[in-house]
């Protein structure tokens, strides 16, 4: 080189180090790794069939009866439905499930992970100043640098598709839980403590509550980060809408593209429209007014 | 009539920064408040603190904000540790407590009132009142009767499944009231409970402490920084300033006897003809005119001007024992009045 920043250390030798490295652990660890996201595995092809498998009527009550759980108002239950059915006449209505099934599995995942690492960084400053720059990494790095080691490791397939959606799904859930957390009324705490309440009652009878339409923002976040994954997720097997989408591109069927497409566009809106409800709900109850 | 002691405090000191015992030692050195936090970048927040709350009276702690009386309600129920010094509740230190015994001893002896009501603002009115109750793994039927009591004998019967924030300030504060007699603790801290409330509704809500309190008995500790509702509340009121005790004593010592010019002042504004009693300046030596009207010792100055207005020479004082105890007149009025 005769130009550009003068080479102090040997950065190819470091490169093939970690090459090796990783190689390494490919060789020593891939089956085990694999062994045990297993379980895991068989709990998205088991949603994907049980979606595909049941006739498409319950599908859509079921989505009807959890919007209602979720709004108990009607016009969002009418909604869901309707968008449904239109995925339906769209003619992808198995692709659609695939992709819920993914999106649901990496949602429920994120949840189960960043829920309880958010509650440790709202009461820990140290444990959050570790966390923030690893968030903000998981954040900017670009999705390809994991995508492929994920690949080596499982090989392609819907578990790296899933840990990859994780990976970048994951951060608003974490972040909103920490934020919600810290921004309870630090009296209603001092109340709770002052009635006896042990940390974990202190935790789930005021910190989770008050905190909640916070988190839901992160979860809707979350789940609509995760759905923008499974195109790129598609392109390591993960099937579903993204491939069809990969597909009509490969093959220029602007139609197919087209459609997948829309189909994508009407989950995000069907999955907004549930969480932006129960938020909405769970404000409203933070915050009664007198009538 | 002496009652037995409830609260001891003993010489509770707190200091806040990064080593507050090595400050303490320097302000027990002699070093002040202001040069302790210019130069070791630590605040001072309560030093020496030695009281003695009786069983079944008002205490009230009295000061303008920066104090430490909301730094001091605190280590009550050791929502804040002390620095040095020790707090015992019937002659238990419970600074000794472990988490466990620390928590028990929170849900059932000692209950809290805050003052912008802390409640939560996602249960219902039962739900708040039902709170300590259920912390404590009481079962929900039994919690509930038990709340309900409590929410009618607040006045808030009807309004069990409302919501906070469906309540005026003065009906919030009723359930927090109620959230605290629930859990039947013998000790009440009240952070100046009534503070954020209209006057009319304050003063509502002080008779109506008053009225309960004389139902319950418990002995209350509370917070206030106006003195009129210190010496309407309080059996007892210790004035602090900047983390001391200035003076404790009844209201009636402080005002007839101000320690120091800080509690002088403090008491100049103060309306005493709602505070003295006429038993204290009714004059022995004078017997009232035959079918001069009566009035009780107990009674405050005031509750004698009416009669005075009507033209009366002199009232006759009758004390707590049934005998006529003297005479006031309205000159014996007029110079407890003057002495301003």
């Amino acid at each position: 080189m005769t130009s550009g920043f003068p080479e102090i250390w040997d950065t190819r030798a470091f490169g093939r180090a970690l090459d090796s490295a990783f190689n390494g652990i490919v060789a020593e660890w891939g089956e085990t790794l694999e062994l045990i996201f297993l379980p895991v595995l068989r709990f998205i092809s088991g949603l994907e069939h049980g979606l595909q498998f049941l006739p498409w009527w319950v599908v859509v009550m079921v989505f009807c009866l959890a919007t209602w759980a979720a709004a108990r108002r009607w016009q969002p239950v009418v909604a869901v439905a309707v968008l449904l059915i239109l995925l339906g006449l769209l003619g992808i209505w198995n692709e659609a499930m695939a992709t819920v099934a993914l999106m649901l599995a990496a949602t429920i995942l994120s949840v189960l992970i960043g829920l309880p690492t958010g509650i440790a960084m709202a009461r820990s400053d140290r444990f959050r100043r570790g966390m923030l720059p690893v968030l903000d990494i998981m954040q900017t790095m670009p999705i390809f640098v994991y995508l492929i080691p994920f690949v080596m490791l499982f090989g392609p397939g819907k578990i790296p598709a899933l840990l990859a959606t994780i990976v970048f799904a994951i951060p608003p859930v974490i972040r909103l839980t920490d934020l919600g957390v810290r921004q309870v009324d630090p009296e209603i705490v001092e109340a709770s403590r002052a009635f006896g309440a042990s940390s974990r009652q202190q935790l789930w009878t005021v910190e989770v509550p008050l905190a909640m339409p916070t988190i839901m923002a992160g979860v809707n976040q979350t789940t609509m980060m995760a759905l923008s994954m499974v195109v790129i997720a598609s392109m390591i097997g993960a099937g579903g809408l993204g491939y069809q989408v990969l597909q009509g591109i490969q093959r220029l069927e602007v139609s197919r593209g087209l459609i997948a497409g829309l189909g994508i566009v009407l989950l995000a809106i069907i999955f907004d429209r549930m969480a932006q409800s129960y938020g909405r709900r769970v404000q409203a109850n933070l915050h009664r007014e007198a009538k | 009539m002496m009652r037995p002691v409830k609260i001891r405090v003993e010489s509770v000191s707190k200091v806040f920064g990064r080593d507050p015992k090595g400050a303490l030692a320097k302000v027990n050195a002699g070093m002040d408040k202001a040069s302790l936090l210019q130069e070791t970048e630590h605040v001072l927040g309560l030093h020496q603190i030695n009281l003695e709350i009786a069983a079944g009276e008002t205490f009230v702690i009295m000061g303008l904000s920066g104090s430490g009386k909301s730094t001091l309600i605190r280590h009550f129920n050791r929502l804040i540790e002390p620095t040095g010094g020790r707090i015992l509740y019937d002659g238990e230190d419970i600074l000794g407590y472990d988490e466990t015994r620390l928590r028990g001893f929170r849900r059932r002896k000692v209950a809290m009132v805050f003052q912008r009501f802390a409640l939560l603002p996602h249960r219902t009115v039962i739900e708040n009142v039902m709170y300590g109750l259920v912390l404590d793994g009481i079962a929900k039927a039994a919690a509930q009767e038990r709340a309900e009591a409590q929410i009618a004998l607040v006045g808030l019967s009807g309004f069990e499944s409302s919501y906070p924030a469906q309540l005026s300030g003065g009906m919030q504060q009723r359930v927090g009231l109620a959230r605290a007699l629930a859990t039947d603790a013998e000790v009440l801290l009240m952070d100046e409970a009534f503070s954020a409330l209209d006057p009319l509704i304050r003063h509502d809500m002080q008779m109506q402490l008053k009225e309960l309190q004389g139902r319950l008995g418990k002995t209350i500790v509370f917070i206030t920084h106006d003195l009129d509702e210190a010496l309407l509340l309080g059996d007892h009121i210790v004035i602090l300033k900047d983390g001391t005790v200035r003076q404790v004593g009844t209201g009636a010592d402080i005002l007839r006897a101000p320690a120091d010019d800080y509690v002088a002042r403090f008491v100049r504004d103060v309306n005493r003809a709602r505070i003295l009693l006429c038993g204290a300046f009714a004059d022995a030596g004078l017997i009232p005119a035959p079918g001069a009207p009566e009035i009780a010792a107990e009674a405050t100055l005031e509750a004698a001007f009416g009669a005075f207005a009507d033209g009366v020479e002199s009232i006759a004082v009758r004390g707590a024992d049934g005998q006529i105890a003297g005479a006031l007149t309205p000159r014996k009025v007029m110079e407890a009045l003057a002495r301003a």
